[in-house]
């Protein structure tokens, strides 16, 4: 009935492959997840900074030439779009999962469906969220190629993130807070407001800025619902084309002309310096709370 | 409402692209799945029509390119990004000094918000002429020519095609493996793992004999997570593949074609065609695209998450 035991390797050796797969393994992931990145940045940074001038931020793009004052705005009026809708959608639907569905007789939480339909949703591709935008909104609503379609494919792409950062960080509030928030006689939604949200906000926030980092970087979706233009953007929601940043490093890369490659690896350098600015600061938020966490025991 | 919401759209976009496909599944039928020819059609000269449906003459659309492409370079870069993500993936739990882990940490985290746009720029510019140039040529003059491994063998291209998509692919999948793998591992109670220690088991062999075990199907719900982000991964793939339509690649190098970069490279021309059928035939690429990324998706997630279930429930009275 009993195994049989079979005999080890020799200590050395069992001591060599531990060091061989678990040393040198993870080095080398390491060296494969953080090389690449740098790479990559520093590739940016080694193309645009020869030629680097900083009249790009206030001239609007000329045809293949010029500046890229009207991407920028561009991209920040889609971020501060996509922060308002899928903000509000995102944290409300997260607050709705975390602490408002109930849980089941059998101790699993409610709202499987919800929680389903957000999970599945963040695994399509965005270039079909985008033709889908395209056939329906642009297309199909007459919307044309402008602010508001744009807005909503990139909020429906990223609101899955938001209501699942926003859950993850509610789960982890203590049940303390909320029964003591009980205890004092607060009802539901002020306790929720007053106790429970305010310790849960820095995983929220953490959650909204990755969620701009991944709207900043879109481009394929932006295609078919934002379009291109050479003008800044204008407040008019429909009917005209917004520049943004993704698109001149897409369309100019492989152009001819040298101002075309300048302008592109230009517009590189402007998204991984907002994306580098969202994503650390995201990383810095977590970080602080981690070390209050631990003093606090 | 703010929960509908998520529900709403994923019921709303796979009916709008079934309509808008419609047209285009009656008359493409089998041929689309199987066939290899991606043409217009002559869009200023004459319209026929098949079962009520006007296209140009000699119109006719075959994905089975696209297809294959999508599945080679999805598989060519789950074979690479795997091994690296369950590497960082251990580096990440065990037990590594603070400053490694969480260097490694932000460095993930880096690499899933680096735009794909960026990925893509510098896979055409530098790393594909990089590896044509330096590595290609030994890989390829080297190779035997045996099955399989007569792939590997010349013409190297310039370094648009099939494995440098697959190694760009494997960068962008690394982020998603290894973060599911990593809270994987960290369900991994500690009391068995310190048992494998007490007996005098290396960290390897812990790791080889209680943790990997212990979560092995999450694993695999993780990697199939991964590759329903291949699968749909557009813009870096339109940049370094070649994004070509009708060809399959004869050798690893070649230059080729994925549904999802076919969508993006080519919405402009279709609207050459005034009968609204390449339109309708995107949408019929899109919605191929979408159905198999749902069914990968779910899939992915059934299989995490019946994982999951074993470990206590955080903030629900623990």
């Amino acid at each position: 009935m009993a195994k049989e035991v079979t005999a080890l390797p020799s200590p050395r050796r069992r001591h060599l492959a531990n060091w061989l797969f678990f040393r040198v393994g993870s080095m080398l992931a390491l060296l494969l997840v953080v090389g690449p990145v740098l790479w990559v940045v520093v590739t940016v940074v080694a193309n645009a900074a020869p030629h680097w001038k900083w009249s790009v931020l206030t001239t609007t793009t000329q045809g293949t030439s010029g500046g890229l004052e009207n991407a920028v705005l561009g991209t920040l009026l889609l971020l501060l779009g996509v922060l308002v809708i899928a903000g509000v959608i995102g944290v409300a639907g997260g607050i709705y999962l975390a602490e408002l569905v109930g849980t089941k007789a059998n101790g699993k939480p409610r709202g499987g469906v919800f929680r389903a339909a957000t999970e599945v949703l963040s695994g399509v591709p965005s270039i079909v969220l985008g033709y889908v935008g395209f056939t329906a909104l642009v297309v199909g609503l007459h919307w044309q190629l402008s602010l508001l379609p744009a807005w909503i494919v990139l909020s429906v792409m990223v609101v899955p993130y938001i209501a699942r950062g926003t859950e993850t960080a509610l789960r982890q509030v203590p049940t303390v807070y909320r029964e003591g928030a009980e205890a004092l006689g607060m009802p539901l939604g002020y306790g929720l407001r007053k106790v429970v949200l305010r310790s849960a906000i820095p995983g929220v926030v953490t959650s909204l800025l990755i969620a701009l980092a991944i709207s900043a970087g879109e481009t394929a979706p932006l295609l078919y619902t934002a379009g291109w233009s050479v003008d800044n953007p204008s407040f008019s929601l429909l009917h005209k084309q917004v520049g943004y940043l993704t698109y001149p490093v897409w369309e100019f890369w492989d152009y001819p002309s040298k101002q075309a490659h300048y302008l592109s690896f230009d517009a590189a350098l402007l998204l991984v310096v907002i994306v580098l600015i969202l994503l650390v600061t995201a990383r810095l938020i977590v970080a602080r709370t981690q070390r209050h966490a631990e003093s606090r025991r | 409402m703010a929960a509908v919401i998520p529900a709403g759209a994923l019921i709303a976009s796979v009916v709008v692209l079934a309509t808008k496909a419609g047209p285009a599944v009656r008359v493409n039928g089998a041929h689309f799945l199987t066939g290899s020819d991606w043409k217009l059609g002559n869009t200023y000269g004459a319209i026929q029509h098949t079962d009520g449906v006007a296209h140009p003459l000699g119109s006719s659309y075959g994905a089975w390119p696209l297809i294959a492409g999508t599945l080679q370079s999805s598989a060519i870069a789950l074979i690479i990004a795997v091994p690296i993500s369950l590497g960082a993936a251990f580096a990440l739990t065990e037990r590594l000094p603070r400053w490694l882990s969480s260097i490694l940490r932000f460095g993930i985290e880096l690499l899933a918000g680096v735009p794909s746009v960026l990925i893509g720029l510098w896979g055409a510019l530098t790393l594909g002429p990089l590896l044509a140039r330096d590595v290609y040529p030994i890989v390829a003059d080297h190779m035997p020519n045996v099955p399989v491994l007569s792939y590997f063998k010349n013409p190297v291209g310039h370094g648009e095609g099939l494995l440098t998509s697959g190694i760009v692919l494997a960068l962008m999948i690394v982020p998603i493996i290894a973060s599911t793998a990593r809270n994987l591992f960290a369900q991994v109670p500690a009391l068995p793992k310190e048992g494998g220690e007490a007996l005098g088991l290396t960290d390897w062999e812990v790791t080889r004999k209680i943790t990997l075990p212990w979560v092995r199907s999450g694993l695999i719900g993780a990697t199939v997570l991964g590759l329903g982000r291949a699968l749909g991964e557009t813009i870096a793939i339109a940049m370094v593949s070649g994004a070509l339509l009708n060809t399959i690649t004869p050798n690893v190098y070649g230059t080729m074609g994925t549904v999802a970069a076919a969508i993006v490279s080519q919405l402009d021309s279709a609207f050459t065609d005034g009968t609204g059928f390449a339109i309708a035939s995107l949408a019929e690429l899109a919605l191929v695209l979408s159905i198999v990324s749902l069914l990968v998706n779910m899939l992915a997630r059934f299989i995490v998450h019946r994982t999951d279930s074993l470990s206590a429930p955080v903030g629900v009275g623990f």
